[in-house]
């Protein structure tokens, strides 16, 4: 099998604290996983150095068979990310987020258009295509964020918490959608969530962070069998204990809770 | 190129649907078109210096032009708050490309609000000496525009949040507006404040666009345009150089 992420050693310092602390492993192509950890354990930092955003202090990593450090551009073209926070224009139509991340990619205007119909038709948005993204709701926005983050025919899908707010209908057609493009396409997924459930129902493999280090890895079945526990989620508070992480205050962190409030107007 | 059209075209759109703001931000140059242009105006005419509003126009206009040029540079803030930054930073696209994109989009829609307060100065009796010689102030602001775009990038990349807004806005911009030509003719000036506003580069535009319209063109505008361009090179230069270390 081929991977199409793999990870050796990779370490990533913020001044003298460790995020990440010498993590390896690797994802085989088509395959769904899952990456879980409690909050503040390097999930997202991870999906940062693999997704070019942030560089690592050292470690070797390939994504896509290319290095994200020195090709990045290669390694861009070759996944689809939805991001944590929102990354759509608001002041932009629906269509028209589209057609920009299109043009960013190069994806030929032809193409462009008959794919940006066609995503905006699987996650339920075709009539709405023309409308301000300001007036959608939180799963829409999500829904659009995954056709966009499809449109370029990315190998890699990376979604950070993709269904977290959202109401149950949205979450089974999001997942559902996901199995479907790792089944029919060989899409390889790597994916962040809280909802335990979500992860066994939905994952091939599991691997579970804790304080920057990779603490176990399996399948759902093989995680619930090592700890004794009968769910899931029973199984991740065995391995990660019950210590509620405080969350440190970065940047982006308060940006978050900035927007909030802003919207809460 | 085609990543930085779209992503010109899209400041474009920003700016023509966000109606309030465009209208908004015509108050303050009006303000001062009227305030000052017919405040001041018997005082400037008894001194000997002719019209006050002819003057001050130019002035006018490239404060609509630096005010839209550097806040659609500060727009990354936004961009960064509501996350749309995100969506550009992972793209495969140089951050050069975008830096470009980005600084054209700004510098034609701050280009657009300086016509449109030019349109509003003519209804207020602002008279243009030759309309073709008049044309040659559309460079002048054109660079303006860009360079005054590119500072707004240069500091949108580097600022995490809109608190710093007031700072640069009172501690930068309107400095660079009021120690210029814009407002006063430099000749008689005390010393220091001849100095601040003769090496201002706002006051090389607002020189230009002034001659342009009072139909004194002469060769010297293409010093004060390659000096313009040069220093718009530049601070697109450093505005990339700032937005390629933005990290998420």
């Amino acid at each position: 099998m081929v991977a199409m992420i793999e990870v050796r050693g990779l370490v990533k310092m913020f001044g003298n604290f460790t995020a990440i602390d010498n993590i390896s492993f690797a994802v085989p192509e088509g395959e769904i996983r899952a990456f879980l950890g409690p909050n503040g354990a390097g999930k997202t930092t991870t999906i940062k150095i693999l997704t070019t955003v942030l560089t690592p202090s050292s470690g070797w990593i390939r994504v896509a068979g290319r290095d994200p450090v020195r090709e990045p551009a290669e390694v861009r073209r070759a996944f689809g990310i939805v991001f944590q926070d929102p990354s759509l224009d608001d002041e932009l139509t629906a269509y028209e987020n589209m057609e920009l991340h299109g043009a960013l990619y190069g994806v030929p205007r032809a193409q462009l258009r008959e794919r940006a119909t066609t995503l905006l038709g699987f996650v339920g948005l075709a009539e709405r295509r023309r409308d301000y993204v300001k007036t959608f709701s939180g799963g829409m926005r999500r829904r659009l964020e995954i056709a966009r983050a499809l449109l370029h025919k990315p190998r890699i899908l990376f979604l950070d918490e993709p269904t977290i707010g959202l109401d149950p209908q949205t979450r089974s057609l999001i997942w559902e959608f996901v199995r479907g493009l790792a089944t029919e396409q060989s899409v390889t997924v790597f994916f962040t969530t809280h909802a335990m459930e979500e992860a066994e129902r939905v994952a091939d493999e599991i691997t579970v962070i804790d304080h920057g280090r990779i603490i176990a890895e399996g399948t759902a079945t093989s995680l619930k069998e090592r700890t004794r526990s009968t769910s899931l989620e029973e199984a991740f508070i065995a391995l990660t204990g019950r210590d509620v992480r405080a969350e440190e205050a970065n940047p982006a962190e308060r940006m978050r809770m900035l927007r909030r409030a802003w919207r809460g107007r | 190129m085609r990543a930085a059209a779209i992503l010109w075209l899209r400041q474009l759109k920003r700016y023509a649907r966000a109606r309030a703001r465009m209208v908004g931000s015509l108050g303050q140059p009006l303000l001062f078109l009227f305030a000052l242009g017919f405040g001041f105006g018997p005082i400037f005419a008894r001194a000997g210096h002719g019209n006050y509003l002819d003057f001050v126009v130019p002035g006018v206009i490239s404060m609509g032009i630096i005010f839209t040029g550097v806040f659609g540079g500060i727009e990354i803030i936004f961009d960064r708050q509501f996350g749309f930054l995100k969506e550009t930073l992972v793209a495969p696209v140089p951050r050069f490309v975008i830096v470009l994109g980005r600084t054209l989009g700004g510098a034609t829609t701050a280009l657009l609000q300086g016509l449109l307060v030019f349109i509003v100065s003519l209804i207020a009796g602002f008279h243009i000496h030759h309309p073709l010689e008049a044309l040659l102030a559309l460079p002048f602001m054109a660079l303006i525009a860009l360079l005054f775009s590119a500072i707004g990038t240069a500091i949108g990349s580097v600022l995490k949040d809109i608190q710093g807004f007031p700072l640069i806005m009172n501690f930068l911009v309107m400095p660079i507006f009021f120690f210029s030509n814009a407002l006063f003719p430099t000749r008689g000036l005390p010393a220091p404040l001849k100095l601040v506003a003769q090496i201002n580069p706002l006051s090389y535009g607002v020189a230009g666009i002034r001659d342009a319209f009072a139909g004194q063109a002469s060769l010297g505008m293409v010093t004060d345009l390659a000096v313009l361009g040069a220093l718009a090179a530049l601070l697109l230069a450093i505005a990339s150089y700032l937005f390629s270390r933005i990290e998420l």
